[in-house]
């Protein structure tokens, strides 16, 4: 692996290597201090609860109750670990990819897969969770963040004497989006703009089937530089380290110091959706290396060496994340399809000639079947 | 209160914007060169200094930011006002106008709504470079989610940007750059009482008649409506009567205004400085005949652009919808 490219480990933040070792870092190991087993121990039990559910709309998918999913395996340390540096007044911008996120800031996981399964295409309300709805067009939606944090500075819900009332904005997005004009956009506005926001990148080192190499000849995180923010690049399969550099990052944010840029250096285990065949673009060794870095299973490890995962708890986690699945299961099978003439809903906030006319005429065409029926 | 004065279209537009600044501590100006230039036609003029930075936003030169990130202070409930600073650079914006802005009230079911207002002059006949005379709102009149209105006259530009910042909905506003010094009458008191939400965006979708007549409509919009207005007056000498309708409107299109008119004369003529084919004249065509088919004497004809790109500017009277192309339109209806 090229030690200067976008996929060098060289240099990463690591706290807790995949050995299950601690390991210290001058700059960072702070912003962990406060952790203690029983914190590590609800970052196990979140990413285990995820991944059980991640698997079982997986599944529903197979079975072809979703028309697609989108998996967050093997993600889950880079969203969990920043998903708990979150707090109320803090608003996030997911991807699309960002199920972790979702669950740390109160959306109820089952209530996602309405998006994958073609009920609608938001299904919950973003400002009442401080999470705006998934962004399927890559990168758009780091201007709508950029834009509201903007908005927060202006509002003075940053830098406002108390820090513990203060906000930021995280956006989420990955490697392929690094290349997206509106990325660089949102960086050029939120550093003249000394806007409030953490940009959160997850370097799963593919876009679809292509290697980040296809986008960065450098790590990702060097870029930010070129905008005159700090970042950071950080082993985001650490749920330690990549929630330390979360603290860190929306402290600064916070506070009134501008953008940050992290990088969250991952490996997205499954395929990109339920549509890809990754055996058509990776090597199997590529897989194994990673499986080995499972963010799950050195947490595992850690918890283990200093007695601090019981059978108990394990298998209390083990079973939420089984009625999880039931539940979701159930919740999908039981959502009827909308009735059609709500497509008519909401195109507009006031009334639109042209799509009060289709309705009409959606509605008379629909009763027109109605009469028929009747007189049958 | 109503007082009349004579403003020119940019001076009316500023007018409006500042009114509904005034009015309205979270009405934004964001835009390229708008604040101590004024913006390249001096459309802010006056207004940085009186609102300061904070209000009248000099932004990077990107288009798309420029518009992504109105919509991420839409959401914390400003009201931006971007100044595209010419039609042809739109198109760094398509991407955030069309898939994000025009979609977030409807995939968000209605929780978020963002009631942007998108300046863009727009059009022909100044003599301009390549990518400074272009008409691209059919482009974003085929996208559901927004609404598109375009001035013809200081009155129209006064109240429709106040009426347009007033809308829930995004809202494109074309501004005729051609017609940014002509003058006219403004009575700056009558919009006031039309503010609210739902009149505000029922106005705006209005069209107007602009002249009465019998034999022949001719429906405009924009800059093209003074040119409607001028053949309608070279057509009367020769017997001919034109009733001129000014759409004001792309989208919502004023269907029942347009099919009133056709029934009454029985002949249409749509122009407009866009490339003619699939444009909005295409469309006022279709709907007369779906609407107005048994009561019209001769096929509906289209006056416009070409498909071409704009030409250089020496070739612009020949390419847009002039006053001879309007005419002949005319003739040709009436030999029916």
């Amino acid at each position: 692996m090229d030690a200067h490219g976008p996929l060098s480990e060289h240099g990463l933040v690591r706290l807790l290597d995949h050995h299950g070792e601690r390991l210290e870092d001058q700059t960072f190991s702070p912003y962990a201090a406060h952790l203690s087993a029983q914190d590590l121990r609800s970052f196990w039990h979140d990413m285990s609860v995820l991944r059980a559910w991640d698997m079982e709309a997986m599944s529903l998918q197979r079975q072809g109750e979703l028309g697609l999913w989108v998996q967050s395996y093997g993600q889950e340390a880079a969203q969990i670990g920043s998903g708990h540096a979150l707090r109320d007044p803090d608003f996030v911008f997911p991807s699309y990819r960002e199920h972790g996120v979702a669950m740390k800031r109160g959306v109820d996981l089952p209530s996602i897969l309405r998006v994958f399964r073609g009920l609608e295409h938001g299904s919950w309300v973003p400002s009442e969770h401080g999470f705006h709805l998934y962004t399927l067009v890559i990168g758009a939606h780091a201007l709508h963040a950029t834009g509201y944090a903007m908005g927060m500075d202006r509002d003075g819900l940053v830098a406002s004497g108390n820090p513990e009332q203060d906000g930021a904005v995280v956006c989420y997005f990955g490697d392929g989006a690094t290349s997206q004009g509106d990325i660089a956009e949102s960086m050029t506005f939120a550093s003249v703009n000394n806007a409030p926001i953490v940009f959160f990148c997850q370097n799963n080192q593919f876009a679809i089937s292509e290697s980040v190499t296809r986008q960065s000849k450098v790590p990702l995180a060097d870029r930010a530089k070129g905008f005159g923010m700090p970042s950071v690049r950080v082993d985001g399969n650490d749920v330690i380290a990549s929630h330390a550099v979360s603290q860190w990052a929306l402290e600064h944010a916070r506070s009134g110091k501008g953008p940050v840029f992290i990088e969250a250096l991952t490996y997205r285990m499954g395929a990109h959706t339920t549509s890809d065949d990754p055996t058509r673009y990776r090597e199997k060794a590529s897989e194994e290396y990673w499986a080995d870095r499972d963010p799950i299973s050195r947490l595992t490890t850690h918890l283990e060496s200093i007695g601090e995962l019981p059978d108990d708890f394990r298998e209390e986690v083990a079973a939420e994340g089984k009625a999880l699945g039931v539940r979701t299961r159930e919740a999908v099978r039981s959502w009827a399809k909308p009735a059609a003439r709500e497509m008519f809903d909401h195109v507009y906030a006031q009334p639109h000639s042209t799509v009060e006319a289709e309705r009409a005429w959606f509605d008379r065409y629909q009763n027109s079947f109605a009469d028929a029926e009747v007189q049958a | 209160m109503s007082e009349k004065v004579t403003m020119t279209m940019a001076g009316a537009i500023n007018a409006g914007l500042r009114a509904a600044m005034e009015r309205d501590p979270k009405v934004l100006l964001m835009g390229e060169d708008i604040g101590a230039l004024g913006g390249v036609f001096r459309v802010t003029d006056g207004l940085h200094a009186d609102f300061g930075d904070s209000r009248v936003v000099d932004t990077p030169l990107a288009e798309s930011g420029i518009v992504g990130t109105a919509i991420g202070l839409g959401m914390r409930g400003y009201r931006s006002v971007v100044e595209i600073q010419f039609d042809g650079f739109i198109f760094p914006a398509f991407n955030q106008i069309t898939t994000q802005l025009a979609k977030m009230h409807y995939r968000s079911k209605g929780h978020i709504t963002l009631p942007l207002v998108i300046r863009v002059p727009f059009a022909g006949g100044i003599g301009a470079i390549e990518h400074h005379s272009e008409s691209p709102e059919a482009l974003f009149a085929h996208t559901p989610g927004l609404r598109i209105f375009t001035p013809a006259t200081p009155q129209d530009a006064y109240d429709g940007i106040q009426q347009a910042i007033a809308s829930p909905d995004p809202v494109m506003f074309f501004e005729p750059k051609a017609r940014y010094w002509d003058k006219g009458e403004v009575d700056t008191g009558a919009v006031t009482s039309r503010l609210s939400e739902r009149d505000a965006t029922a106005d705006i979708g209005r069209a107007r008649v602009a002249r009465e007549g019998t034999d022949v409509t001719v429906v405009a919009y924009g800059p093209t409506v003074r040119v409607a207005l001028q053949s309608a007056e070279l057509a009367a000498q020769s017997g001919t009567s034109v009733e001129v309708i000014d759409l004001r409107s792309i989208s919502p299109l004023d269907t029942a205004a347009v099919v009133k008119s056709a029934k009454k004369t029985g002949r249409v003529v749509v122009a407009h400085e866009a490339v003619t084919t699939f444009g909005v004249g295409a469309e006022v065509s279709a709907r007369v005949n779906e609407q107005a088919f048994f009561h019209l004497h001769a096929p509906v004809l289209r006056v416009g652009g070409f498909h071409t790109p704009y030409p250089g500017a020496t070739s612009e009277h020949e390419y847009l919808p002039n006053l001879d192309r309007i005419l002949d339109a005319v003739d040709r209806v009436m030999t029916h």
